[in-house]
């Protein structure tokens, strides 16, 4: 026979996406800062790329309808395109001689 | 040399070889438009040997046969037509202050085209023709145009239209905010951007005469000269403001603001390459 | 009102070479504009084109045809001097009408 306490401990193991695993909104805000930040260097490069910004976007939207994963997943998105637009920008500072006609 | 002055003359001669390796190596980053024009010319040139020089400006039509002949076709009765009769009338009719644009450029305004852009020394900034006709509005009362196509692209054609077949004679003086605008203009082409990682060189230096989906590139050589264009993709006129923000997005870049001092400086680098060769706008294409 | 027509017409021989182009904003109806709102259609639906009390083109056009149409075409039996009508009528009911003299 399963304690009723075993029981609930049964049942909270078996729930999907138990709280261990779902990302809170803490976790999506710092994610969305992080990736603004980043994402306003880009701009301020002269350099933003609109996958970025869509991304950013779409990650404020999935915050405010409550579905935290997917702001997370979308700020880290966001995150690595703007990662990727400034180490572009850097790259590019030296780079740009080597294409230059002589 | 006795023993005594060796060392001296030694330390001399290091340090003779220092400042020349130190000049040198200025020299190399020493800015040289016309060093620069003068190879971008040669290497266009080299590698279209079978192109008249002064055929560059008229971009793709000058890379390929089959749509140079439906180009020459519409240039009898070409859609940029409207643009200059609507440009002329707004360039002759007066301000609400009695003045006219003719009253903001030398000559008139009338072909003076090809001298733009230019470095105003006074604004220590570049000026195109672009950014010269706003200029002008403002001063005189009146709403400034969108940088990007309508009215400015109407005034400016017909302002093209006057220049044609006048050489591009634009001048970077020996003025270190002139070279140095010159410089980032040059900067901005080469550089790649956006999540395409193309610069405009990649397409316009690299590609010239090749296919991008169904368009075919157009050399850099020239490329400044056949602006404003009537483009069938845009069912109407363009600046060359507002081909640069295209260009940008192609490449799935951000553009910037219409009037960004960038886009006046790859303006100003690109019209300079293209020193002696005639104005062939308002253009065409495709 | 300026015309939207501008036709060119030059008699070689026999044969009269016609340019013109006619500017009209085409709209298909399906564009949607800055706001998001659909822009209504409004495109030439015919031109015609007379020589001497006859027609010698008839072009049905429609939404497909794009912005400022140009259109091209030769035919026979006008000689130089002669008079060429152009007639264009659209969706909405709207006409113009040019004549152009063969060169």
């Amino acid at each position: 026979m399963i304690s009723a306490f075993a029981r609930v401990v049964l049942v909270f193991l078996l729930l999907p996406g138990s709280a261990a695993l779902a990302a809170n909104a803490q976790e999506a805000n710092d994610a969305y800062a992080a990736a603004k930040a980043l994402s306003d260097k880009a701009a301020a490069n002269k350099n933003q790329w609109p996958a970025t910004a869509t991304a950013l976007a779409a990650a404020k939207a999935a915050s405010e309808a409550g579905r935290t994963d997917e702001a997370l997943a979308k700020a880290k998105e966001a995150e690595a395109l703007a990662r990727a637009s400034i180490d572009q920008t850097e790259r590019e500072k030296t780079a740009w001689k080597d294409a230059v006609i002589r | 040399m006795s023993a005594r002055h060796a060392p001296a003359a030694g330390l001399a001669l290091v340090l003779g070889l220092a400042v020349c390796g130190i000049a040198g190596a200025r020299a190399a980053d020493a800015v040289d438009p016309k060093a620069d024009m003068k190879a971008f010319q040669a290497y266009f040139y080299e590698k279209f040997p079978n192109v008249k020089h002064e055929d560059f400006v008229n971009g793709p039509y000058s890379m390929d046969e089959g749509m140079r002949k439906q180009w020459e076709e519409k240039e009898e009765f070409p859609p940029y037509d409207f643009a200059v009769e609507k440009g002329k009338e707004l360039f002759e009719t007066p301000f609400k202050n009695g003045k006219t644009f003719a009253d903001c450029f030398e000559n008139g305004g009338i072909g003076v085209r090809q001298t733009y852009p230019r470095f105003d020394a006074k604004l220590g900034e570049v000026v195109t023709l672009e950014y010269a006709v706003n200029r002008c509005l403002t001063e005189n009362g009146e709403t400034p145009y969108s940088y990007v196509k309508d009215d400015m692209a109407a005034v400016t054609a017909y302002m093209a239209f006057t220049s044609r077949g006048k050489p591009f004679a634009i001048t970077v003086p020996d003025d270190p905010r002139a070279l140095a605008a010159y410089e980032a203009g040059k900067q901005y082409f080469y550089t790649r951007r956006g999540q395409l990682n193309f610069s405009c060189a990649s397409c316009h230096v690299q590609n010239p005469g090749r296919r991008i989906r169904a368009e075919v590139l157009a050399p850099a050589l020239g490329i400044t000269a056949a602006l404003p264009i009537y483009r069938s993709e845009w069912g109407g006129m363009g600046t060359a403001t507002r081909r640069y923000m295209s260009c940008n997005s192609q490449v799935r870049g951000t553009p910037l603001a219409p009037d960004d001092p960038l886009y006046r400086d790859v303006d100003y680098f690109l019209s300079f390459m293209s020193n002696g060769l005639p104005i062939s706008g308002p253009g065409a294409r495709p | 009102m300026p015309s939207t027509i501008r036709v060119r017409a030059t008699a070689s021989g026999d044969q009269t070479d016609v340019q013109s182009l006619i500017q009209h904003p085409m709209d298909s109806g399906y564009v949607k504009d800055a706001k998001g709102e659909l822009i209504p259609p409004h495109y030439i639906e015919t031109v015609t084109f007379e020589h001497d009390g006859k027609v010698v083109l008839t072009a049905f056009w429609g939404p497909a045809v794009s912005k400022d149409p140009y259109l091209k075409f030769k035919f026979s039996g006008a000689k130089k001097g002669d008079e060429l009508k152009v007639t264009w009528t659209d969706n909405l009911g709207k006409t113009d009408s040019s004549v152009a003299k063969i060169g």
